[in-house]
């Protein structure tokens, strides 16, 4: 590992170097947003709905009141707070506009609903204040699964929205692509379920509001991915100018999705904490964040292929219904989930004619969230199966189908009217392959179990710039990202951006990217991020965007700067600013000489006397960045080979292998974390976790007990193999790195578990994969056996 | 309001005096009462493992003990690993070194599980490392680098005792 100092090899970029953000989380000496206490600090606890749909008749509070330690407690009327809305700027018969209250009013949508918040002097009194509330429901019938949302038989769950459909789009249509079907030689289907999850971060959501007198503001700590986003919505719902409100972001123990958009609880605590000159703490209990947070990745797919006798895919045709639970997300709304889906779905293949239907049905349960990877997990899966089932109709190997089909030539554009920048889609393929042939697996037994193999492929676009997000017609399109980079006095430097890190290590990332740029020491890169007041405005982090667009921003800053110590260098030095360029060592060299940039800085500081007359003191540059077109994509391929025991229908992942290729590391190492971390995941979604409801909408996994998450006994270890196609249209070379594990493995697993059930005449298309359909598929098996 | 009694607590071997509800939570004392934020609350119900501490070694939930209930026992926290002067642990370091974490939530509960393990079992091998490893929590690692960075510590304090013992050896 390369220590901190001048580079005196290569670049900073592409190495190892230790993270930055670690001494401190290993001490034990982070500071999360429960870490954080405030004198006379008030503690949020929430009245939650009890009931999945049913009319709020009354909210009695008075109890509440006169419980020990409680200080206030307030239901909608009594906040008074203007509803959270989220767009698409699509025509009616598209989207339906709702919006989420940020308490109850008159209605609840979902058991966990929150309904009234109780203020006490300690969490314990906040809870028995909870216990207090007397709250009366006209229930109505509950619309708990997707089936039910589309027969729209009862009450819906928003008068707006009769039918229960939010979103409702059909996109590409390609001429003749009937025709295509009629007269093709193979038609394949699919039609497959995936499980409601939980993203799942291990720290709940939480924050900590107080209004400071002295700045005229509420400041509010908390963990949000999109701390600006955060600061817009509670500015509107509370009528506060924006500058009235701060949004900063301590520590996060993880996001992956749940909290990229703006919560309801965070709004309500932020505004007690104003209405009673308190500081407000609220932290989210583990059987709220299972139950009542945001979810994800419930969605139904009714898919067909056609293919050629050789295994040529022409024709691609999908309805997918995602069920998003009771409320639209902002900023991304209900549509977040189909129309990636639609406008993504066919993948690493060249498909000649692709017609989809994509919806969103809105149901008496837990709103939705992106969640890592967002739809794509889903599709992949089906794009997979679909690809699979293809090979097995025809009698062709599945990887030759997929190779046949893979995109090879790029730039390609792509049915979907996307251009994808170049990958290694076939290169990946082979090399996954080609690892666990040699590593022995297509010849692995395993005595009393059943071995099979699964591979993916697929490519995960990130980096999407705001013509990407204008496309999908979002009413508020994120994609550029800010930098601006100051050198101090001494010539050390910091950089702002509006991207955040929940684990993702951009304390180390960018500070790698503008070490490179000026030619500074690693360690003496300061990188600023989330804080509303400091930062001009910001994205934040999500659909790996970070280092791709705002890893560009810095970058670009960080080369306006050097510009400036350039030309202050010549003007100081008296020669032609051509002549002069930055020495990687902290310096520039200007003819004969070399100006240190602590040099540079005095001048610009404290002798700006001797400035050139045009130039103004202090060195700071800002800059911007937009992915051009249609983004990026990185790319991978998984293999993963499982053993199936007959007598109970487990699996067990015995190896996996992952190929990925996401243009430049900045930090390998960092980069396989994400690509494990996001297996794991997927695995997850693959094998264990759902989000379960009763008939009555009552949610059936409110603990770890029930929700299960697994450990170190199920995921296995994975190796990683790095192809490398740099990026050309952002700064670094980089394509983002965050998602591409989730996406891949429930496919991988999938594709393993029926590759072990070949023979048994059963295929599963689902997920979690049902232990007791890999049970019933092996056991007259075993019983001939 | 509750009543409250008095406990006496010994954390990281500070001897600390608290008149507290008996309801609380040793989590909560050592988090909001002594300021040793530290130890992390993940789920209030004993799975996740990120208010892992040592209870006299072993490791414990502290969100699952009431303050009360340890009162005579030692208690260590993951501030107890760094040296006076600030100076990392060597599991500590091996977690850096390996990307044993990511977001750093659940890491210090890693840390104290790893800690009370190997002080107890110093000749485990990897797959009894992971198995270990497996009663806590991470959404962020895919636990193969938490693994890697207990099982390299282990193996280095070996390295390290044997060492020791060579050079006793050979200074006899």
């Amino acid at each position: 590992m390369r220590e901190p100092g001048f580079r005196t090899d290569g670049t900073w970029v592409g190495a190892d170097v230790p993270r930055r953000e670690d001494p401190r989380l290993l001490a034990g000496r982070g500071r999360f947003v429960d870490d954080i206490t405030l004198p006379r600090m008030l503690h949020a606890a929430f009245v939650r709905s009890t009931e999945a749909h049913a009319l709020l008749t009354s909210v009695d509070l008075s109890e509440v009141r006169g419980v020990p330690g409680v200080v206030a407690a307030f239901d909608a009327a009594g906040l008074g707070l203007a509803d959270i809305t989220a767009l698409l700027d699509r025509p009616a018969e598209e989207f339906t506009p709702t919006s989420m209250p940020v308490l109850a009013r008159d209605k609840v949508r979902y058991v966990g609903e929150p309904v009234a918040v109780v203020l006490a002097t300690d969490p314990y009194a906040a809870e028995d204040g909870v216990e207090a509330a007397v709250v009366d429901y006209e229930p109505l019938d509950p619309v708990v699964t997707e089936t039910a949302a589309l027969a729209a038989a009862g009450a819906p769950v928003h008068d707006e929205a009769p039918g229960n459909v939010l979103v409702d789009v059909s996109l590409f249509a390609t001429e003749g692509i009937d025709a295509v079907f009629d007269a093709a030689h193979t038609v394949v289907s699919v039609e497959a379920r995936t499980g409601r999850q939980n993203a799942l971060p291990l720290e709940t959501r939480g924050v900590v509001a107080d209004w400071d007198d002295r700045d005229e503001q509420l400041l509010v700590r908390t963990c949000t991915q999109v701390p600006h986003q955060v600061r817009t919505v509670l500015a509107r719902c509370a009528g506060l100018d924006e500058k009235q409100v701060r949004v900063t972001v301590p520590d996060m123990g993880g996001g992956f999705g749940q909290k990229c958009v703006v919560g309801r609880e965070e709004i309500a605590a932020a505004a007690a904490a104003r209405r009673l000159r308190r500081p407000v703490k609220w932290i989210e209990d583990r059987r709220e964040a299972l139950t009542a947070s945001f979810l994800a990745r419930e969605q139904h797919y009714t898919a067909r292929a056609a293919f050629d006798a050789d295994g040529a895919i022409l024709a691609l045709e999908a309805d997918v219904v995602c069920d998003m639970g009771a409320y639209s997300c902002y900023p991304f709304t209900a549509g977040i989930e189909p129309l990636m889906a639609s406008a993504e779905m066919p993948g690493v293949y060249r498909v000649p004619a692709y017609r989809v239907r994509g919806r969103a049905v809105t149901t008496n349960k837990a709103p939705t969230a992106p969640y890592r990877g967002v739809s794509r997990p889903q599709y992949v899966m089906v794009m997979e199966r679909l690809m699979e089932r293809a090979a097995r109709s025809l009698g062709l190997d599945a990887l030759d189908v997929r190779r046949r089909n893979l995109i090879t030539e790029f730039p390609y554009r792509g049915i979907n009217n996307i251009t994808y920048d170049p990958g290694s889609y076939l290169e990946s393929l082979d090399l996954c392959e080609r690892v666990l042939r040699d590593e022995g697996w297509h010849r692995h037994t395993e005595p009393g179990r059943v071995v099979g193999i699964g591979y993916s492929c697929f490519s995960e676009r990130t980096g999407y710039g705001s013509g990407a997000f204008a496309q999908r017609k979002m009413q508020v399109v994120p994609g550029f990202d800010l930098s601006q980079i100051t050198m101090d006095l001494d010539g050390t430097v910091s950089v702002t951006t509006g991207t955040l890190s929940h684990g993702q290590s951009h304390e180390t990332t960018f500070a790698q990217i503008v070490a490179d740029r000026l030619g500074v020491p690693y360690d003496k890169v300061k990188i600023v991020q989330g804080d509303t007041d400091r930062i001009t405005y910001g994205w934040g982090s999500f659909a790996s965007r970070s280092v791709t667009i705002g890893g560009s921003a810095a970058s670009a800053a960080a080369v306006k700067l050097g510009d400036q110590l350039r030309a202050l260098a010549a003007h100081l030095a008296g020669v032609d600013v051509d002549t002069c360029e930055l020495d990687g060592r902290g310096g520039v060299r200007a003819a004969d000489r070399t100006l240190p940039f602590t040099e540079l800085a005095e001048v610009a500081y404290l002798r700006s006397h001797l400035l050139p007359k045009d130039v103004g003191p202090g060195l700071t540059a800002t800059a911007s960045f937009d992915v051009g077109g249609d983004g990026t994509f990185s790319n991978a391929t998984h293999g993963c080979v499982v053993a199936l025991d007959p007598g109970t229908g487990g699996v067990e992942i015995l190896r996996y292998v992952c190929v990925e290729d996401c243009g430049v590391a900045i930090h390998p190492r960092v980069v396989e974390g994400q690509a494990r971390g996001g297996i794991a995941q997927g695995i997850a979604g693959a094998l264990f976790e759902e989000v379960l409801y009763d008939e009555a909408g009552q949610p059936l996994a409110p603990s770890f007990m029930e929700y299960k998450v697994p450990t170190a006994a199920e995921i296995p270890d994975v190796r990683i193999e790095h192809l490398e196609t740099p990026c050309a249209f952002t700064a670094n070379g980089a394509k983002g790195a965050g998602e591409g594990g989730t996406i891949g493995a429930p496919a991988a697993v999938l594709n393993a578990v029926n590759d072990a059930l070949r023979g048994t005449g059963v295929e599963l298309d689902s997920t979690p994969i049902p232990r007791h359909a890999i049970f019933a598929a092996l056991a007259p098996h075993e019983e001939a056996s | 309001m509750t009543d409250v009694q008095l406990v006496e607590l010994t954390v990281n071997s500070e001897r600390h005096e608290l008149a507290i509800p008996p309801r609380r939570t040793l989590a909560d004392v050592l988090r909001h009462d002594l300021g040793l934020t530290g130890t992390h609350v993940g789920c209030e119900h004993g799975i996740c493992g990120a208010c892992t501490v040592l209870v006299d070694g072993r490791p414990a939930r502290a969100c699952l003990l009431f303050a009360a209930q340890v009162e005579n026992a030692e208690i260590r926290t993951v501030e107890s690993l760094a040296g006076p002067d600030g100076e990392l642990s060597d599991l500590q370091r091996c977690f850096g070194e390996h990307h044993g974490l990511q977001c750093g939530f659940c890491t210090p509960g890693f840390l104290m599980l790893a800690e009370g393990f190997l002080a107890e079992e110093p000749g485990a091998t990897r797959e009894e490392i992971r198995e270990v490893v497996a009663s806590n929590l991470c959404r962020c690692t895919g636990y193969q680098t938490v693994v890697d960075a207990v099982d390299d510590c282990a193996s280095r304090r070996r390295a390290s005792l044997q060492a020791a013992l060579d050079t006793a050896g050979s200074t006899r």
